[in-house]
């Protein structure tokens, strides 16, 4: 059984949402699908203690109402199936969706960072414990250190805040300079996220970096350093990030160009492939402003709608500038390429040590005599990691693009005779 | 070109067969130089079942004398390479591979190989994931698994044993050019580079033949045999074409890999969607029970495939002190010992462990030009 879509969306946030809601006004036949639950992406994550601005649900209920958008949950993409055709799948099946354009909105995910500690139980990503409150885990009367950089640190000292816990530290690798010039452009772009950024929070610390986190089996304390003094804080849960990194796969599979280690795209948000564009975080870290603009540009293209999108590029363009001023005021600090030691684990999954991983010469090499970026996560985690700290360049996935049940993928015997 | 001598043999090509080879020459006595230029292997590759086959007697040969070396070593070898001795199952769909396999077990039993029929209705009780109706299998119980990364990583930790991560772009019998330009130089010059030995020696009768694999997440128990299909004899020879066959191989992890196919004339090394799902519901018809289990990757390599299917053992007729072992096909994780053995024994003109003509390089580039 096959789908066709005149446009198909991969992902669901705040790009997904609005490039479909543009092209479908435009006429167009959407489908939008979303490996999650629910629609929303990183920001708007719908769960128990979910707080959703309703911007995004008006964006969000709109989606749902519009007769000519089909959305799928929970499913993925696992393979290229001929051309201009994706084989998905969902708990129940799997199938072939055809297009005539493709919009990639695959967003970003955090940079984990390994450090001596970071996998006891009670560490998790900064956007990690965001996610994790918002589904409803419990953090009330907690000590929480949130630690790496960006202002996705912030967000999460709000949230965690917002539920009772007690956050003892946010401490920013960025030098207070940086930092400094950055609230102060804020005036600029007054939104959301960054009303919370306060850099009169008691807690704040700029020029900071995670040094270990300390305990046996579980996380009892931190230990910080900045110039060259150390502090060591006790705490329950340690929350760490350093910035986002495109999600690109999808976008290699599909011989999409990279720039700066994001999908590459002209004014159109057009990739060098014909009829596949690509808009928010996957084309680089902007913020959900930039997404949604950058959505609605894509989905009038795709449908063909060239006057609206470029009726869209001022706007576009002044959240550029906001996410050109992040990008270089949250820049990593290189000395964050040593937080590891020796023994610490880079892949969790497999269990490979930092030193184990770094003998080799690149990815593939270090991946057939370590295993590591071969487990449950497939790489996500410690393949983003190696990436950042040993300069390797990422690898286009092979299909299956994740774990897929092999009944789905028999689906591309037929599926891809069009292509042979 | 002044070469700088650098060991008594290099050994290019850190693949199972460059290691098994590099191995046996360092217990020989010999320093050993293994220069290897980090390409796409087979050995990386390849799904590393360690059988006996029977097709001809060279093949046995090889084959039988490998899996007992396995035997031996594999007490010694760490947990990573992942030896066991899980024997492999041949499946009879009907009643003519039947007669196949009862006529393959008198054979093998001839032969001092431990087999036993297992009839159809007993199959499901020893591995649930096959379907009903198959008519019985083969089961060798002596076959066995491998991880070879690890096993030739393993083999090259020896202190005779120097590695150097260098291309070899040019060879002139004993002396070999790098490419930094260099001329290295040695007493003799092992050739074990796989399907690239043809950059080297274009007069090699070696063709690539490509290869799918997947490897399924981790279940519990799910399969105990290498389980493998009695036609998969009549796919091996298949000499044009894409063909598949099903082989479905349990890791200790409680992974599975499932194989494979075989395709000439390409040397994409990307996987190809329409195969592998060729690939895979031809496996999903013996073992319908696969359909539901979640694949984690796929990926693709190259066999090293000669004419005859035998690989190339000895010197270079027309290249005194250049030696070949290469042309493994889809068979060279299982007979790396037996090739390192033969090498070694014809190098220092010691008694062959196995007859060594019918791996001869001569048999496709003539006699010796040299006295
Ligand atoms: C963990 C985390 C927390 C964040 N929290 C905040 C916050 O509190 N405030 C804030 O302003 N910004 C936050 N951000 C930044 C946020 O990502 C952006 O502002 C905005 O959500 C980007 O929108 P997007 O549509 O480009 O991508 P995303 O929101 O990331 O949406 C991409 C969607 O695509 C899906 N997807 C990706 N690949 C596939 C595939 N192959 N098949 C199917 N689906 C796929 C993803 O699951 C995801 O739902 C956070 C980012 C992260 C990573
Ligand atoms: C899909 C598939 C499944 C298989 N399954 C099995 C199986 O179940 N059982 C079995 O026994 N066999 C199997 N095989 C076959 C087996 O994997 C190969 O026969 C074996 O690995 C060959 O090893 P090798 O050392 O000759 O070559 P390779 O492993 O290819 O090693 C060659 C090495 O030479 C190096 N090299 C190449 N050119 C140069 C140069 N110019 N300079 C320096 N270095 C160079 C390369 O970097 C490489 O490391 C399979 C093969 C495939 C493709």
């Amino acid at each position: 059984m096959s789908e066709h879509a005149d446009v198909l969306i991969i992902g669901a946030g705040p790009a997904g949402l609005s490039a479909a809601l543009a092209a479908a006004n435009d006429g167009a036949q959407v489908v939008l699908l979303d490996d999650n639950p629910l629609p929303g992406g990183q920001i708007w994550r719908d769960g128990a203690q979910a707080n959703i601005p309703s911007q995004a649900r008006h964006l969000r209920d709109s989606v749902e109402a519009h007769t000519h958008i089909q959305r799928h949950a929970a499913t993925r993409v696992v393979a290229k199936a001929g051309s201009q055709a994706l084989l998905v799948e969902n708990p129940e099946r799997g199938w072939v969706i055809t297009y005539r354009s493709l919009i990639l909105c695959t967003g970003a995910r955090e940079l984990l960072l390994p450090f001596p500690g970071w996998t006891l139980p009670g560490v998790t990503g900064a956007g990690g414990l965001q996610a994790l409150i918002k589904g409803g885990m419990p953090v009330v009367d907690e000590r929480i250190v949130i630690a790496g950089s960006g202002p996705l640190l912030l967000a999460s000292a709000d949230t965690a805040k917002h539920h009772g816990a007690q956050v003892v530290r946010i401490a920013e690798q960025a030098p207070l300079g940086a930092v400094a010039t950055f609230a102060m452009q804020l005036p600029r772009w007054p939104h959301k996220l960054l009303q919370s950024f306060s850099l009169f929070d008691a807690g704040y610390r700029t020029g900071t970096r995670i040094v270990a986190a300390l305990g046996q089996d579980h996380l009892e304390g931190v230990r910080l350093q900045r110039g060259n003094k150390v502090e060591e804080l006790a705490c329950e849960r340690l929350a760490c990030g350093f910035g986002l990194i495109p999600n690109v796969q999808l976008g290699q599979a599909l011989g999409c160009a990279l720039g700066n280690n994001a999908i590459q795209v002209d004014a159109w948000q057009a990739t060098d492939v014909a009829g596949v564009y690509a808009a928010g975080e996957c084309t680089g870290f902007g913020g959900s402003e930039l997404a949604l603009v950058e959505g609605r540009i894509a989905g009038h293209v795709a449908a063909g709608n060239r006057e609206a999108a470029q009726r869209l590029w001022g706007e576009r363009q002044r959240w550029q500038r906001f996410a050109g001023s992040l990008n270089q005021h949250f820049a990593l600090d290189p000395t964050l390429k040593h937080l590891a030691a020796p023994d610490t684990l880079l892949c969790r999954c497999e269990d490979v040590p930092y030193a184990a991983v770094a003998a080799h010469a690149n990815w593939r090499e270090a991946k057939l005599s370590t295993r590591c970026g071969m487990g449950a996560c497939q790489g996500k985690v410690c393949g983003a990691a190696a990436h950042y700290l040993f300069d390797w360049p990422p690898v286009a996935p092979r299909p299956p693009f994740t774990p897929t049940r092999i009944e789905t993928l028999i689906q591309l015997e037929s599926a891809a005779q069009s292509e042979h | 070109m002044k070469p700088t001598r650098v060991a008594d043999v290099i050994v290019i090509g850190a693949g199972i067969i460059g290691a098994a080879c590099a191995r046996e020459l360092a217990r020989c006595g010999q320093q050993v130089l293994v220069i290897d230029a980090g390409l796409h292997s087979a050995t990386a590759a390849g799904m590393g079942h360690l059988l006996v086959l029977d097709d001809n007697q060279a093949e046995l040969d090889i084959s039988r004398y490998s899996l007992r070396r396995w035997r031996e070593l594999g007490p010694q070898l760490p947990d990573d390479c992942a030896y066991r001795s899980n024997g492999t199952l041949w499946l009879a769909a009907n009643e003519q591979e039947l007669a196949a396999a009862e006529a393959k077990s008198i054979n093998l039993r001839g032969e001092g190989i431990r087999c036993e029929m297992i009839p159809g209705h007993s199959l499901q009780e020893m591995e649930p994931i096959l379907r009903d109706g198959l008519h019985g299998a083969l089961r060798l119980p002596d076959d066995g698994i491998l991880y070879a990364p690890n096993t030739a990583r393993w083999m090259l930790d020896n202190p005779r044993i120097r590695q150097r991560r260098a291309r070899v772009t040019e060879l002139d019998g004993n002396r070999v050019r790098l490419d930094s330009g260099e001329w290295l130089s040695s007493e003799a010059v092992v050739l074990a580079n796989g399907i690239q030995a043809v950059d080297l020696c274009p007069e090699l009768p070696i063709a690539p033949k490509k290869g799918h694999l997947l490897i399924t997440d981790r279940y519990p128990h799910p399969v105990t045999h290498t389980i493998t299909e009695l036609s998969y004899l009549t796919s091996v020879h298949n000499s044009s074409g894409a063909s598949v066959a099903c082989n479905i191989q349990p890791r200790p992890t409680g992974q599975l890999f499932i194989g494979t196919s075989r395709q000439f004339d390409t040397l994409d090394p990307e996987v190809e969607g329409w195969l592998l799902a060729r690939m895979l519901k031809h496996a999903a018809s013996y073992a319908p029970g696969l359909a539901k289990l979640n694949g984690i990757r796929a990926w693709a390599g190259f066999r090293a495939a000669t004419p005859d299917g035998m690989p190339l053992i000895g010197e270079h007729p027309a290249q005194p002190g250049l030696w070949l072992a290469v042309g493994h096909e889809g068979l060279g994780v299982t007979t790396a010992p037996a090739t390192a053995d033969l090498l070694a024994a014809l190098l220092f003109n010691e008694a062959e462990p196995i007859p060594a003509a019918a791996y001869a390089p001569g048999r496709y580039l003539g006699e010796p030009t040299h006295a």
